[in-house]
C-alpha cells in the first residue's frame, strides 16, 4: 500500500518535472526560458551597453566602480553627437535617400513578380533563375562599371544613382522582393482572373484592380525591408553620393574625424577630446529612427516570412 | 495599327514579357553589362583622364599583383575564407536552435521574436564597427576565462579562428534574424500528425528531431546557408570590401586592379558557396 503511494508521488513529480510528451515538463520549460532569456540578453547586450555608456560623463567612464548605471544623467554626449552628426538635416537626407528608392523598388518588384507568376512565355525559367542568381552577385563586382556609367550620364552625387537601378529591378536585394511577389501572386486563384476577363478586364486592369489590392502585405513587407536595407547601406552610398549627399550611417563612419574638426583639443584639455560615451551616443542616435520604425511595424517584420510565403508551399 | 496593338497587349505571351520588361532591361544594363565590363577591365590598366577613361592591356598582371605583391589582400581573403567557413554553420545552427525554441508553446513568443529580429534592423556597417571597437560584440566577460586566455597566448590558425568567434559572438548572433524567421515558417508547416504518429510509435523527442524535423527542414537549411553566406560577404564589416574600394580610387592601382580584386573575391565566394551546399547535400544523402 505504502509502496503504491510512493510510486504514485514519484511518477507525479516526474510528470511535473519532465512532462509526459517530452517538452512540457517543468524542468524542460525552465531550461527553455533560461536559454531564451540568456540568448535574448546577449542579443540586447550591445544596445544596453550603448544606452548606459552614452549617458556617462568622463568621470563615470574612468571610474571602474560605476558599472551599468551612471551616477547622473549626463546628456552632453548627446549634444555633442548631435552637432557632429549634423543630425536633423542629415536625418531628412537619409529619409529622402531611402524612402523613394524603397517605394519604387517595392512597386517594380511587384510588376516583375506578377509577370513571372501569372504568365507563361519562352525562356521564363531561365530568366527566373537569373533573377535569383543576381542575389548572389556581390555589389563589388558591378559597382565599378556602374560608377563609370553613372558618371557618364551625370547621375552621380544624386539620388538617381539609387533610383535608376531600383526602377529596373536591380536595386538592393531586388531578387528577394521579386521572389516575395512571385509567391504572393502565384497563390491568387485562376478563376478570379478568368471571371474578371469575362467581365472584359484586360491584363493590366486585372493587375491594378485585383492583384495589387490582394498583395498589400507584400508591399508593406517589401517597402519596410527595402527601407532598412537602403538605410543601412553605406558602401554604395559612399561611392555614389560622394560628398553631396550623406546619410546617418555615413556620418557615423567619419564620426571621429568630424569630431576632431568641430572640437579641436586645445592644449590637451580632456573635456573636449572624444570618448566612447560620445561615440556611443552618436551610434545610438543613428539607429533611433530605425528603432522607432521597428517598434511601430515590428509585426510586419517578424511575420514577413509567414505572410509572404517566401519559403514556398 | 491600333488593332494590332490591342491584340498584342491581350495576347498572354506578350503581356508576360511586358511585365518583366523592366527587369530584362535593368538586368542587361545594370548587372550583365557591368559584370562583363568589370571582367574586361580586370585585364587592363585603367587611367582616368580629363577626356575619359584610358585603358592599356595588362594581361594577367592585375591578378598576379593581387596574389603576389598585395600582401594585405592575400591575408584578408584568407581570413575571410576561414571566417565564413566557421561563421556560416554557427549562424545557421544558432538560428535553428532559436527557431526550435520559439516554435515551442511558450509565453511571450512575440516578445522574444521581436528581440531576436531587432539586430537586422540596426546592423549597418558603421554601427557594427563602433560596437566592435568598444569590444561589446564579444560575449560579456569572456576574456576572463582560462580557455580564452590560453587561446590568446598560443596564436595559430585554429586559435585565431576560435578567438574570432569568441570576440564576435554577438555579431554572429545578430546575423541570425531572417534565418530564424525562415526556419520558424518551415517548422510550422511540418504536419503535426506526423509527430503524433511518431510519438505513438514510441519515438523520443531526440529521434523525432533527427528523423523527422531535420529532413523536412533540409531545403530551408540550404536557403539559409546561401542567404547567410551572401549577407556575410557583402556586409560592410568585411575588410576586403574596404580594400577594393580603397584601390578603386587609388591612382597607382585604379579601376582595373580593383576589378580584378572584385573578381577574385566573387570567385572565392562562389567556390565557398558551392562547397558548403555540396557538403550539406552529401550529409543529407548519407542519412
Amino acid at each position: 500500500m505504502n509502496q503504491g503511494v510512493k510510486k504514485d508521488i514519484s511518477t507525479k513529480i516526474r510528470r511535473i518535472l519532465f512532462g509526459m510528451k517530452g517538452n512540457d515538463g517543468l524542468l524542460v520549460k525552465i531550461l527553455m526560458y533560461a536559454l531564451l532569456i540568456g540568448i535574448g540578453f546577449v542579443f540586447l547586450y550591445p544596445i544596453l551597453y550603448m544606452l548606459s555608456y552614452s549617458f556617462k560623463d568622463i568621470n563615470d567612464l574612468l571610474n571602474s566602480l560605476v558599472n551599468w548605471i551612471p551616477t547622473k544623467l549626463y546628456t552632453d554626449n548627446y549634444k555633442r553627437a548631435f552637432d557632429v552628426l549634423d543630425y536633423w538635416p542629415i536625418l531628412l537626407q537619409t529619409i529622402y535617400v531611402t524612402v523613394l528608392p524603397s517605394i519604387l523598388q517595392a512597386f517594380v518588384a511587384s510588376v516583375i513578380g506578377y509577370g513571372f507568376a501569372r504568365f507563361q512565355f519562352k525562356g521564363k525559367n531561365i530568366l527566373f533563375i537569373l533573377v535569383l542568381a543576381t542575389f548572389v552577385i556581390p555589389p563589388q563586382v558591378t559597382v565599378i562599371p556602374r560608377y563609370i556609367l553613372f558618371n557618364k550620364i551625370h547621375i552621380l552625387d544624386s539620388i538617381t544613382a539609387y533610383v535608376l537601378p531600383a526602377i529596373f529591378g536591380q536595386g538592393l536585394n531586388s531578387a528577394i522582393f521579386i521572389l516575395i511577389f512571385y509567391q504572393i501572386f502565384r497563390s491568387i486563384p485562376k478563376s478570379l482572373e478568368e471571371a474578371a476577363q469575362l467581365d472584359g478586364a484586360g491584363h493590366f486592369n486585372i493587375f491594378f484592380k485585383i492583384a495589387i489590392p490582394m498583395a498589400s502585405a507584400g508591399y508593406i513587407i517589401s517597402f519596410l525591408f527595402s527601407l532598412v536595407w537602403y538605410w543601412n547601406e553605406t558602401y554604395l552610398a559612399s561611392i555614389y553620393f560622394g560628398e553631396k549627399l550623406s546619410t546617418l550611417p555615413l556620418q557615423l563612419q567619419k564620426f571621429v574625424a568630424t569630431y576632431s574638426k568641430l572640437f579641436p583639443t586645445q592644449g590637451g584639455a580632456s573635456g573636449t577630446s572624444i570618448n566612447e560615451g560620445i561615440e556611443l551616443a552618436g551610434t545610438l542616435l543613428t539607429i533611433i529612427p530605425l528603432l522607432i520604425i521597428y517598434f511601430i511595424t515590428q509585426r510586419w517584420f517578424v511575420e514577413s516570412v509567414d505572410r509572404s510565403g517566401i519559403t514556398g508551399e | 495599327m491600333n488593332n494590332i496593338f490591342t491584340r498584342l497587349v491581350n495576347s498572354k505571351k506578350t503581356v508576360g514579357y511586358i511585365f518583366i520588361l523592366p527587369w530584362v532591361i535593368g538586368f542587361a544594363v545594370f548587372t550583365a553589362y557591368p559584370i562583363l565590363y568589370s571582367l574586361y577591365l580586370s585585364f587592363f590598366n585603367v587611367i582616368i583622364t580629363t577626356d575619359g577613361i584610358q585603358t592599356k592591356f595588362a594581361k594577367w598582371a592585375n591578378y598576379q599583383d593581387a596574389f603576389t605583391t598585395d600582401v594585405e589582400f592575400l591575408k584578408e581573403i584568407g581570413d575571410f575564407a576561414g571566417h565564413v567557413v566557421v561563421s556560416v554553420p554557427i549562424i545557421v545552427i544558432i538560428a535553428l536552435i532559436i527557431a526550435i525554441l520559439l516554435n515551442q508553446p511558450i509565453k511571450f513568443r512575440g516578445f522574444f521574436r521581436t528581440i531576436f529580429f531587432l539586430p537586422v534592423i540596426i546592423s549597418s556597417g558603421p554601427v557594427l564597427n563602433k560596437l566592435t571597437e568598444q569590444g561589446v560584440t564579444a560575449i560579456p566577460e569572456i576574456k576572463q576565462y582560462a580557455f580564452y586566455k590560453l587561446a590568446a597566448e598560443y596564436p595559430s590558425f585554429f586559435s585565431n579562428l576560435f578567438l574570432y568567434i569568441m570576440d564576435n559572438m554577438v555579431l554572429l548572433l545578430w546575423f541570425t534574424g531572417v534565418q530564424i524567421l525562415i526556419f520558424i515558417a518551415a517548422l510550422q508547416k511540418v504536419d503535426i500528425q506526423v509527430y503524433e504518429a511518431a510519438k505513438i510509435d514510441g519515438a523520443s523527442t531526440w529521434e523525432i528531431f533527427w528523423k523527422i524535423t531535420l529532413p523536412t527542414l533540409f531545403p530551408m537549411i540550404l536557403v539559409n546557408i546561401i542567404y547567410t553566406t551572401v549577407m556575410y560577404s557583402i556586409s560592410t564589416m568585411n575588410p576586403i570590401i574596404e580594400h577594393i574600394k580603397k584601390n578603386m580610387f587609388k591612382i597607382e592601382t585604379g579601376f582595373g586592379y580593383a576589378s580584378a580584386l572584385s573578381w577574385v573575391y566573387f570567385i572565392i565566394i562562389t567556390i565557398i558557396l558551392l562547397i558548403m551546399v555540396w557538403v550539406v547535400i552529401l550529409l543529407e544523402r548519407k542519412k
